[in-house]
């Protein structure tokens, strides 16, 4: 049996990899975000009551009929153009039949050797290097619905007294994204997901939430020998895939647990056994599900109620003319046009505030930096603080650009500006609003500050005598007192330059 | 579910719209010959304030009341709302409003169409006491036309059949003759409108199931072009070839009925959409001269009765003496019909009745706390579905799988794209094309209950055009050996208007060289 852990202790994974050529194919699902179901009018929005959000198609009730959703159509579509894939003028779909108590039908309507679109790439960017993957189709399918299991410990099916069904999954839209075995490391795998995030992000058509399951990946993997210089690659080794891995850590993990898995059964001179596995997030391991011998027969077939998919010329070319910019053209621009590094790009997405940003500096900000500054170190903080997203708080980019304004004219410091936030989030209007409202702006009238200081000097004259002394950090009790009086509206590095000038230390 | 109609028949009661309806003229069409005036005419009557809708549908209850015992057509009766339906068609007449051309005209609905208050069974166990929570676009257009929908009618189970022996609740018998079958699979819907029990009925047919109970019971039966009439609603047996259509006893209630329930329907992606074919007009021309039809030399030889071919010369050459050209044609790939259809309709329904799970409705079947999800499943189907429906998903199971479809459903496919061909070549010279509607008169129950193939024979002249798509219809011809028999008339996909055309010319002659219709020589039940 080699379908559990090898014999032999895992090799690391760097050792795996130095003989052997991993080759990854990659499967994504992704939920397309449409109002209504695939193929009848129901609601699609995630976390309703169960089963309030079916009908008698999407419960496959005797006598009822399938229609295609246009909607779905054209999300797919732009997928396809996005990836740079050939949109087919004719295409069908076909049933996928199988039974299994959550889909309603005991098929799935789905596409088989006719898909909707076929043939693309996307680059995905890994430590500077481009790696160009190949699409190898994009497919419209229907979801299923949702089987929970009760009574057993793990809420798995093993054990459970009974299960519930929630139908309101059931036949919301999906696309089945297929990659060539382009794939050469763990890294590229994840990259790949992470990059047609963003791509399907871009085009809008999903929310792609992996923990939501509205993105779900399944990673084929299998290892060759790394050829000796000069002579041809291996053919392919037998390959397992590993289903719905549900967050990016997952999908490099898992990938880097299968090589390391395979090779040591490589090394045992044993055999792959074709089959699907199963990632433990828990114990970072694979398991084996079912082996390609026991593999279910689907008896796909064309869909007999659903009429072909004729996509015109001019349907198609209307379609590539309504895409948006795409993630990786939009990189390139905002390198190019506002100076960011790859590196500050990633952060600010990762923040969630690449877009503010963008729209911050189109607002007026004082340069593309402060924009970036104030959101990715100020506002995605609080953002996160607050369990919001930064685009959910109430501040807009037009008063983060006015901000970044004042800073860089001196009228704010960055303290006052934090305040002048405090009062934008808390509604007392525009950042000039709560400015003159809460009187904010930098004083930068000489005369009262050197009373303040003078004050200060004399409220405190053995902390006064610590300074003279030569103990220069000695002065923040005083830079506080200062601070205080002037009700923070003078800038702290200005008024430690004035204490220690007036104490004769400077 | 029991043999016998699950709702009482109300015993006669005065009408509920009393005297405005209950007219002095309708005295002459009330009672016993009520039930046999054609839908045109009790539609016609009510219209005239002769009949009251309620009227009609009272005589139609009591018919049933008396003769559904011996024939068996229908599984469930809804006098209530029939009733209720009939009492509107009289208010809203009583109000003044224009009716339509089949307002209070009482009508039998094959059970394999989802009907909201009343249970929907396919003549299936694993169905037994469903109610669909909707109605299927037929059922609602039937309702939107004021006809009053008497109940449901038998049938083989899901529709899997041709003598509607398969039915989960016992037979039907045919009222010519009740030792014989009636037909199937909508053997209850010709049972029903023979036996006088109601002017028409709706049928599906998949390969010949309107068609051959319409000849073997004596009446006019239509399978509209594939895509004219709305499927949804219809629970599927063979996607690709299932239609509903009417039973009639004259070519005008079909054509009336047809144009009822036709058109297109955003609920069903193959429906056509495109104007209903003017078939009411059509079935008023009577007159076919200059006509082309074809007679199919594949379809009319060896197999077929002596009586049969009998029949169907003469009322060919009747088409003659009213002036249409006769021509012989030949559409050599009819022969690979009947595999054909054997492949692709059980392929089809594997997929189809994998819904019948036990989990969501229907019938469940060893559920007992131990049994999983999977094992229930296989229970229910077990007891379920009868032998029939269980050969025929095992049969296309093993069509579709993996590396059998290219042979199977893949060859099949081939097939029917070949007698498409047939069929266009054909029509290049013809207009129509003729041939008898079934090898054999209505054979005696349990004859071949035990050979399928024997059974699946009787569908050999109405496969055809099941696969190809293109309407047809089966008319009286006459009779043979003292059963009916039927012509089949086809027409190229989307001149269901032709059908009409040339059937309604020859029924006018046949009748009037018979000096009466066939169903007069029914005997009486
Ligand atoms: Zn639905």
């Amino acid at each position: 049996m080699s379908t559990a852990a090898p014999a032999s202790a895992l090799p690391s994974y760097d050792d795996a990899i130095a003989r052997y050529e991993p080759v990854i194919g990659l499967e994504t699902h992704v939920e397309l975000g449409t109002v209504s179901k695939m193929f009848c009018g129901c609601a699609t929005a995630f976390g309703a009551e169960p089963n309030t959000q079916v009908c008698p198609v999407c419960l496959g009730l005797p006598g009822s009929l399938p229609v295609v959703n246009e909607a779905a159509v054209r999300f797919a579509v732009l997928i396809g153009l996005a990836l740079h894939c050939e949109i087919a003028p004719w295409c069908r779909f076909a049933r996928k039949n199988y039974f299994y108590p959550d889909m309603p039908k005991n098929y799935q309507i789905s596409q088989y050797d006719e898909p909707l679109c076929t043939n693309g790439w996307l680059d995905v960017e890994v430590e500077g290097e481009i790696h160009r993957v190949g699409i190898t189709r994009v497919h419209m399918e229907e979801d299923t619905g949702k089987s929970l299991h009760v009574g057993g410990a793990t809420g798995r099916i093993h054990g459970a007294t009974h299960s519930l069904v929630d139908y309101n999954r059931a036949g919301i839209p999906l696309v089945e994204i297929v990659t060539e075995p382009d794939v050469r490391s763990p890294e590229v795998a994840r990259a790949y997901v992470d990059e047609l995030r963003e791509l399907i992000r871009a085009l809008g058509v999903s929310d792609v939430r992996m923990e939501q399951g509205s993105l779900r990946c399944d990673a084929n993997a299998s290892l060759r020998l790394r050829p000796a210089p000069g002579e041809p690659d291996a053919p392919f080794g037998t390959r397992t895939e590993t289903k719905n891995l549900n967050s990016l850590r997952s999908v490099e993990r898992a990938v880097r647990y299968e090589i390391t898995r395979q090779a040591a059964l490589l090394d045992d001179g044993e055999r792959i056994i074709q089959e699907t596995r199963h990632f433990d997030e828990g114990a970072g391991r694979t398991s084996s599900g079912r082996s390609k011998e026991e593999a279910t027969d689907y008896r796909y077939f064309p869909e007999p109620d659903l009429t072909p998919l004729e996509l015109s010329a001019e349907y198609v070319d209307e379609q590539r003319a309504a895409l948006p910019e795409l993630p990786a053209a939009r990189r390139a621009r905002l390198i190019a046009e506002h100076g960011y590094t790859a590196r500050d790009l990633v952060d600010m997405r990762n923040a969630g505030v690449l877009d503010l940003v963008e729209q911050t500096v189109a607002a007026g900000a004082a340069s593309p930096a402060a924009a970036r500054k104030w959101w990715l170190n100020e506002l995605a903080r609080r953002a996160s603080d607050t369990g919001a997203a930064p685009a959910d708080l109430a501040i807009t980019p037009a008063d983060v650009a006015r901000i970044t304004v004042l800073v860089a004219g001196g009228e704010l410091t960055d303290a006052l500006a934090r305040k002048v936030i405090d009062g934008v989030l808390a509604g007392e209007g525009t950042p000039d609003e709560v400015v003159a409202g809460r009187g904010l702006a930098v004083v930068a009238d000489d005369g009262a500050l050197t009373a303040a200081v003078d004050a200060a000097i004399a409220g405190a004259p053995d902390i006064a005598e610590k300074v003279r002394g030569g103990k220069l950090n000695a002065v923040g009790p005083l830079v506080g007192a200062v601070m205080k009086a002037m009700k923070g509206q003078a800038d702290a590095a200005t008024v430690r330059g004035l204490l220690l000038e007036r104490l004769g230390t400077s | 579910m029991t043999d016998h109609p699950t709702s009482p028949v109300p015993a006669p009661a005065p009408s509920a719209v009393g005297g405005a309806a209950g007219s002095p003229g309708a005295a002459g069409t009330a009672g016993g010959d009520t039930v046999r005036l054609s839908a045109a005419a009790t539609a016609a009557a009510i219209a005239a304030g002769e009949l009251s809708a309620v009227e009609a549908t009272q005589a139609a209850l009591e018919r049933i009341a008396k003769v559904d015992d011996t024939i068996h057509a229908f599984l469930h009766v809804d006098a209530e709302g029939a009733l209720s339906a009939a009492r509107r068609v009289d208010e809203r007449r009583a109000a003044g409003e224009t009716l339509g051309p089949l307002a209070g005209v009482p009508l039998a609905l094959k059970d394999v169409l989802a009907t909201r208050g009343m249970p929907t069974t396919c003549g299936s166990r694993i169905l037994e006491g469903w109610q669909a929570p909707y109605d299927a676009t037929v059922v609602s257009r039937l309702r939107a036309a004021d006809v009053v929908l008497l109940g449901k009618v038998n049938m083989d189970e899901f529709a899997m059949g041709s003598s509607t022996e398969n039915s989960a609740y016992g037979p039907t018998r045919n009222p010519w003759d009740t030792t014989r079958i009636p037909g199937g699979s909508s053997g209850g819907s010709a049972a029903a409108v023979a036996a006088f029990e109601a002017p028409l009925a709706i049928g599906t047919d998949t390969g010949g199931s309107i068609r051959q109970p319409a000849a073997v019971c004596g009446l006019v039966g239509v399978k509209p072009t594939y895509g004219g009439v709305s499927r949804y609603g219809l629970v599927a047996f063979s996607s690709s070839l299932d239609q509903a259509g009417p039973l009639a006893r004259t070519v005008t209630d079909a054509a009336l009925l047809h144009t009822a329930i036709a058109g297109h329907d955003p609920l069903d992606s193959t429906s056509v959409d495109l104007p209903v074919p003017a078939v009411v007009a059509a079935a008023a021309r009577r007159d076919v001269r200059g006509v082309r039809v074809g007679v199919v030399r594949e379809l009319s030889g060896a197999g077929y009765d002596p009586g049969v071919r009998a029949a169907f010369a003469a009322a060919v050459e009747t088409l003659t003496e009213l002036g249409a050209e006769i021509v012989e044609v030949s559409c050599p790939h009819f022969t690979y019909a009947l595999p054909a259809y054997y492949l692709i309709a059980p392929s089809e329904c594997s997929s189809n009745l994998a819904r019948f799970d036990a989990m969501r409705f229907g019938l469940r079947v060893g559920d007992d706390g131990e049994a999983g999800a999977e094992e229930v499943m296989s229970r229910t189907r077990e007891a379920g579905f009868g032998p029939e429906v269980k050969r025929r998903i095992i049969l296309g199971t093993y069509a579709l799988s993996s590396g059998y479809y290219d042979a199977y459903y893949g060859q099949a496919q081939k097939v029917r794209t070949l007698i498409s061909r047939d069929f266009a070549a054909a029509y290049e010279q013809v207009d129509v094309l003729v041939s008898p509607t079934t090898p054999t008169p209505a054979f005696p129950i349990g004859a071949k209950v035990d050979d399928p193939v024997a059974m699946y024979l009787s569908d050999l002249a109405t496969i055809p055009s099941n696969l190809a798509g293109g309407p047809a219809m089966s008319l009286p011809a006459g009779l043979a050996d003292g059963l009916p028999v039927g012509i089949q008339i086809m027409a190229p996909t989307f001149a269901d208007d032709r059908l009409y055309l040339v059937g309604g010319a020859l029924e006018e002659a046949l009748d009037d060289r018979r000096g009466h219709p066939l169903l007069d020589e029914i005997p009486a039940l």
